[in-house]
């Protein structure tokens, strides 16, 4: 019999979950699929939203299924309707409409919504958002931010964390004026220490993106803009609010399942209900923290496993944050924020304020522990993979940190310029195997010139790309034979 | 030092007395144009014919040691009492042939397979086919090039309908800008083909994908060191980066190609990013090479084994293919997608029908117009041709076993060495009842046969090639081959003969089984009968399709004004990454990829016995990073073991501070306990059914050390 599966959600998560099942089960043999979507738009992919606001992509193409995937595969979705209670005893689920579905298998995966901090004024007396206030989490919001940031606006941006500072970047990119508001007193607190912090504030400011730190907003006032509560003014058209997301967990509450900052679910993404399961933002697993879209991906794969008959343990997620904003370079994982002086760690770090790099490496039993790298993309790919993988770390720790901790040119043919330099024994035509030493031996047998070199020893006869280095040798034999026999000349005189 | 100073292009001028032939090297696709100066088969002089367009490598310029060396075998060999003896070509033909006919009696005509070679020429590759079908009426036929190109060929034929290895001139490269290779390592593999790139290298062009930093790698202005098995994520990244920053080329892929939204939904979710933490290749570097392509004025994608050689091999191409046509390269002049092909005739070969699917012209075995066409050239019955059979590796694994053929006919190709797996190869080989090898030397795979037979090589022989342009060679005959060796066309007709055939069905002047193939192949996708031997002669430049349309004058650039599908439109694949088939765990914590030296040529069965290239690299060695030697108590030049899920392989280790930490690298080119396929993983790519070379999980310990079981 087929299993009938709910998916409350059709975001990153949920539409994950429909491919993953479909993936393993093509033909819908084994399972049934409904799925419950709040908004209007097909799925779509927030991790390239920021690329939508800065105008380098447009909403079609950040779309996660093509046009028609879900009539194809047998995927019903109810697009616009939103999942209001759940019948644990029933098995059955609400929507806003009033409609009845009834489930074998329930999956919440209903995510986060944008959370409005209490500041006077964001919030309406309709309980909507302000005119010329917005949030950034969805499609829509990025229309709306488009619409409200023509014409080079003032911008103010409610947040300096991760999503706060991609859309102040994406708006600078557009010409607008923008500011972020930001209340501590470093950036993206949760995954920078105070150093990296300050440097980035410094490369952002750099790109045009003015920078309040230690600031809280007390008032919004249309038409002129914040209102701090030490007294200045944030001069803004627009308010773009980033102050982070709460996940949604109100249905789940009502229907008395565990939820702790979010639906607990254990490894198979269970929840207190053994019929219903939890994957994405809107879940806590002990394993990774929320937020990010691989958690969520990783989840939706291992239920898909499950609930396709091959159970596949969800294990938890190392989470890497990459802040997604052009001209900056930052990747943060891990425990970032253990001191130098810590007795259980090794902790490396370089600050280049001046180029708007830093770099942090903080190891713990041979194993990096966390990172910061800012503006030294290649170290933070090398370091991302040894995290990844629990390899042991380089010895050479700071060649880790300071990226190409592969030595480059090693064994290189060389240019023209150095003959003299040159080891003897070094290959100057690789096509032949054609080391200095040989080409000086032949240079002395009478090959005084690049055609007798190459008839002598091969060497420039096979891609002839070492016929310069050749051409210096023999040029360096001449000048030293010149000026040995000028010495020569000079003591007979 | 160098034993052959004999051959050194001194001594060439020297020795130029009226009788030099103009030949190409007995190597790999570039088939350099070589002279040849024969004063007595001991001294056969070598020269490049045209250094304009590349010289020669060392594996070129040594290339006739093998002519006088005196591992070469003048006559058949049997085996009797479980060692082989001399035996005469009466003797040894007349008892394959009678072998022959017993097992196809007692278990059917598939009971008999042939396995043939990228490196055969295209006569040898047409007759052999029609050897297999005709004479043994097997289906069990395949060659070496299913380990070799077959990823590249089938992604071509999907993406633009038809495949040749380089659609465009080889020289065109020299007008690029901007040229990306993956997994290619010309530098090694064919030294002279960098001399095209000198232009994209001195443009800071030069991008190129490998987990190591080879010799190729280090002119790069951009290598791109993705770890093993993720080449296909990378593209899709640098994909994403071309689409995100404005780069795709939106009214080529609206005018001339279809699928792009389906491949785009794909790549949508690798933004660079997730891919760097797949690939480790850092998202700044990925945009930069999106960037360098999309900014050259000519700009070029080429792909060869490193990343082809996958389980998701086709897949990898296509996503490679998938770049080429965002950025609107392919079928435009100036720019393009292409692949480097391996094998001497690793093109031809493919071509010409000893692949198991495929007839002569590059047919579908199974398309009833191609059987007709096929078996009317041939005088036979279309329901007389067998249809399609085992691929490579497949026909390899089924040897000897209830279900496989119990007899193997092996020419040009030494798999105990070559295929992956080999020890499992080896095992297959010694179950058969029957197997016979032609060669030149006694390679690894002929000493397991039944019955050797002593054939003809390069300088012996006329015969074509194509190499990797598409272009067709002449190969001439320069001296004579020594008493006692025959030439494979006559060892067919022979064989065929004593099968009951007509002995004009299977003749053994090249010319006549050219002309022969040159019908077959009329109205193929690759058609070859507007090609004559007097055309080559006279200097012709001959890119197929050649029709025999009066004064075609051959292809050189194809799809210039549509591609070879129905809908004259190039198709986008919408393809995902899977990652290797056998990632490290912690029992095989390493990837070990395999590789070529510039030294050796596929199984070493030829440049092993040329003392100066055996001379320069003798043995099989490991680079593996210092870090990870000495994690496994290991130093540079120590004795180190190899171990993987299918065997060890005994290496001595090479520190290399380039390598990643969590890759080793083993060259493929040595036999025995050296033998880099013992580890390699037979995992197949669902389409081309190519082996997964290039990627496998190990672990490294002394050599000495008891591995625990």
């Amino acid at each position: 019999m087929k299993t009938r599966v709910v998916i409350a959600g059709y975001g990153m998560a949920g539409a994950r979950l429909a491919e993953e099942i479909r993936r393993r089960d093509p033909a819908g043999e084994r399972v049934a699929i409904v799925a419950i979507g709040d908004e209007p738009h097909p799925p779509y992919n927030r991790v390239l939203l920021s690329n939508v606001l800065a105008g380098a992509m447009s909403a079609e193409s950040v779309r996660l299924q093509e046009e028609g995937w879900a009539v194809a595969h047998g995927v019903e979705v109810w697009r616009g309707r939103e999942v209001v209670s759940i019948d644990r005893d029933g098995r059955r689920v609400t929507l806003d409409d009033g409609t009845l579905i009834g489930y074998d298998v329930l999956v919440l995966a209903t995510g986060a919504r944008a959370w409005v901090p209490p500041v006077e004024g964001l919030i309406g007396d309709d309980g909507e958002l302000a005119p010329g206030v917005t949030t950034f989490r969805t499609l829509d919001d990025c229309a709306a931010i488009a619409a409200g940031a023509r014409g080079g606006v003032r911008v103010a941006v409610l947040g300096g964390g991760l999503l706060g500072l991609e859309a102040a970047r994406g708006l600078a990119a557009r010409g607008n004026e923008v500011t972020v508001v930001h209340p501590r007193g470093h950036l993206m607190e949760r995954q920078l220490d105070d150093g990296a912090g300050q440097v980035l504030a410094q490369v952002l400011r750099g790109l045009g993106v003015r920078v309040l730190l230690n600031s809280r907003a007390a008032r919004y006032l249309p038409g002129d803009g914040l209102k701090l509560d030490d007294g200045r003014l944030v001069e803004a058209d627009l308010v773009v609010v980033a102050a982070g997301v709460r996940p949604q967990t109100a249905q789940a509450w009502a229907a008395g399942l565990d939820v702790e900052g979010g639906v607990l679910v254990d490894d198979d993404l269970r929840t207190s209900d053994p019929w219903i399961h939890a994957i994405g933002d809107c879940a806590r697993h002990p394993g990774t923290v929320p937020g990010l879209v691989q958690p969520a991906w990783e989840q939706a794969a291992a239920l898909a496993a499950l609930l396709t008959g091959t159970r596949s343990p969800y294990r938890g997620t190392k989470v890497v944050t990459r802040l997604k904003a052009s001209g900056v370079d930052l990747a943060a994982l891990g425990d970032v924020h253990a001191a130098p002086d810590d007795p259980r760690a090794e902790v490396l770090w370089l600050s280049e304020p001046a180029r708007g790099r830093y770099a942090k490496l903080v190891v713990r039993d041979e194993r990096v522990a966390g990172a910061i790298a800012l503006g030294v993309p290649d170290a933070a790919a090398a370091i991302t993979q040894f995290y990844d993988r629990g390899l042991p770390v380089p010895p050479d720790r700071l060649a880790l940190l300071l990226g190409r901790a592969m030595p480059y040119g090693e064994g290189a043919a060389p240019g023209g310029g150095n003959a003299a330099g040159l080891p003897g024994a070094s290959v100057v035509c690789r096509c032949n195997a054609v080391s200095k030493d040989e080409l000086v031996a032949a240079w002395r047998s009478g090959a005084r010139d690049l055609t007798a070199l190459a008839s002598a020893t091969r060497a420039t006869t096979g891609c002839g790309t070492c016929t310069d280095t050749v051409c210096g040798i023999a040029r360096w034999l001449a000048q030293s034979e010149k000026a040995e026999a000028a010495g020569t000349a000079h003591a007979q005189s | 030092m160098r034993a052959a100073t004999s051959t050194r292009p001194a001594d060439a001028a020297v020795g130029a007395d009226g009788t030099a032939v103009d030949t190409h090297c007995p190597y790999c696709a570039l088939q350099c144009g070589m002279t040849l100066s024969p004063a007595g088969r001991a001294s056969v002089r070598v020269r490049p014919r045209d250094p304009s367009a590349g010289g020669l490598c060392q594996k070129g310029w040594t290339a006739a040691a093998l002519l006088g060396s005196p591992a070469r075998l003048t006559t058949p060999l049997v085996r009797d009492g479980g060692t082989l003896r001399p035996a005469s070509w009466d003797e040894a033909l007349g008892l394959v042939a009678r072998r022959i006919k017993e097992i196809a009696a007692e278990r059917g005509p598939d009971a008999v397979a042939v396995f043939g070679g990228g490196g055969l020429t295209n006569e040898k590759a047409y007759l052999l086919g029609k050897f297999a079908r005709v004479a043994l009426g097997t289906s069990q036929v395949d060659y070496n090039g299913r380990f070799c190109m077959s990823s590249a060929a089938a992604a071509a034929h999907r993406a633009f309908g038809l495949d040749r290895g380089l659609p465009f001139p080889l020289a065109d490269l020299e007008g690029a800008d901007a040229v990306l290779l993956a997994g290619a390592n010309p530098a090694e593999t064919m030294p002279p083909f960098l001399s095209h790139l000198r232009r994209a290298m001195d443009a800071g062009g030069l991008i190129v994908v490998d987990p190591r930093r080879t010799p190729t790698a280090e002119r790069a202005a951009l290598h791109l060191a993705p770890a093993p098995g993720t080449d296909l994520a990378l593209a899709l990244g640098i994909l994403h980066a071309a689409v995100a920053d404005g780069r795709l080329d939106q009214a080529y892929v609206a005018g001339r190609t279809t699928g792009f939204e389906e491949a785009w939904r794909v790549a949508a979710a690798w933004w660079p990013e997730r891919v760097e933490r797949v690939t480790g290749v850092a998202a700044a570097d990925q945009r930069r090479a999106a960037a360098i392509l999309a900014e050259a004025a000519s700009a070029y994608v080429l792909t060869a084994r490193g990343t082809e050689q996958h389980a998701t091999g086709v897949d990898t191409v296509g996503a490679w293919i998938n770049l080429a046509l965002a950025l609107g390269l392919p079928g435009r002049l100036g720019s393009g997608w292409g692949c480097l092909t391996g094998q001497g005739n690793g093109q031809g070969g493919r071509e010409h029908g000893q692949k198991a699917d495929q007839l002569p012209g590059y047919r579908r075995i199974d398309d009833p117009a191609a059987r007709a066409h096929v078996a009317r050239v041939w005088g036979v019955e279309p329901s007389a041709l067998p249809g399609p059979g085992r691929s490579a590796f497949e026909l390899l694994d089924a040897l000897g076993t209830a279900g496989g053929p119990s007899a193997l006919l092996v020419f040009g190709s030494n798999p105990v060495v070559s295929a992956p797996h080999s020890a499992r190869v080896a095992d297959r080989l010694a179950a058969l009842d029957l197997l016979v090898v032609a060669d030149i030397v006694l390679s690894e795979t002929a000493r397991a046969a039944d019955v050797v037979l002593p054939i003809t090589q390069w300088a012996e022989e006329d015969g074509t090639l194509t190499n990797l342009e598409g272009r067709v060679l002449l190969r001439r005959r320069a001296l004579a081959p020594p008493p006692g060796v025959r030439t494979d066309l006559e060892v067919l007709h022979d064989l065929a003969v004593r099968l009951g055939q007509p002995p004009e069905r299977f003749p053994t002047d090249p010319e006549t089984v050219f002309t022969e193939l040159r019908a077959a192949s009329e109205g193929g996708p690759a058609d070859y009968s507007g090609v004559t031997l007097d055309r080559l002669r006279a200097g012709e430049r001959l890119h197929w399709p050649v029709p025999r349309t009066p004064g075609h004058q051959g292809t050189p650039r194809l799809f210039l004004d549509r591609f070879a599908h129905p809908d004259g439109r190039a198709r986008f694949a919408a393809v995902d990454h899977k990652g290797p088939a056998e990632p490290p765990d912690e029992e095989f914590p390493l990837y070990a990829i395999t590789g070529r030296v510039l030294q050796h040529y596929q199984s070493g069965a030829q440049t092993r016995r040329v003392e100066e290239l055996r001379a320069a690299v003798p043995e099989v060695y490991v680079e593996v990073h210092p870090d990870t030697a000495h994690r496994a108590g290991l130093r540079h030049g120590a004795a180190a073991a190899v171990v993987g899920r299918r065997g060890r392989v005994l290496a001595t280790v090479r520190c290399v501070p380039s390598m990643r930490p969590d890759v080793v690298f083993l060259p493929f080119h040595f036999p025995g306990a050296q033998r880099a396929n013992l580890v390699t993983n037979p995992a197949l790519d669902p389409v081309s059914r190519m082996p997964e070379f290039k990627v496998c999980a190990v672990r490294l310990s002394p050599a000495g050390e008891r591995e625990a079981q």
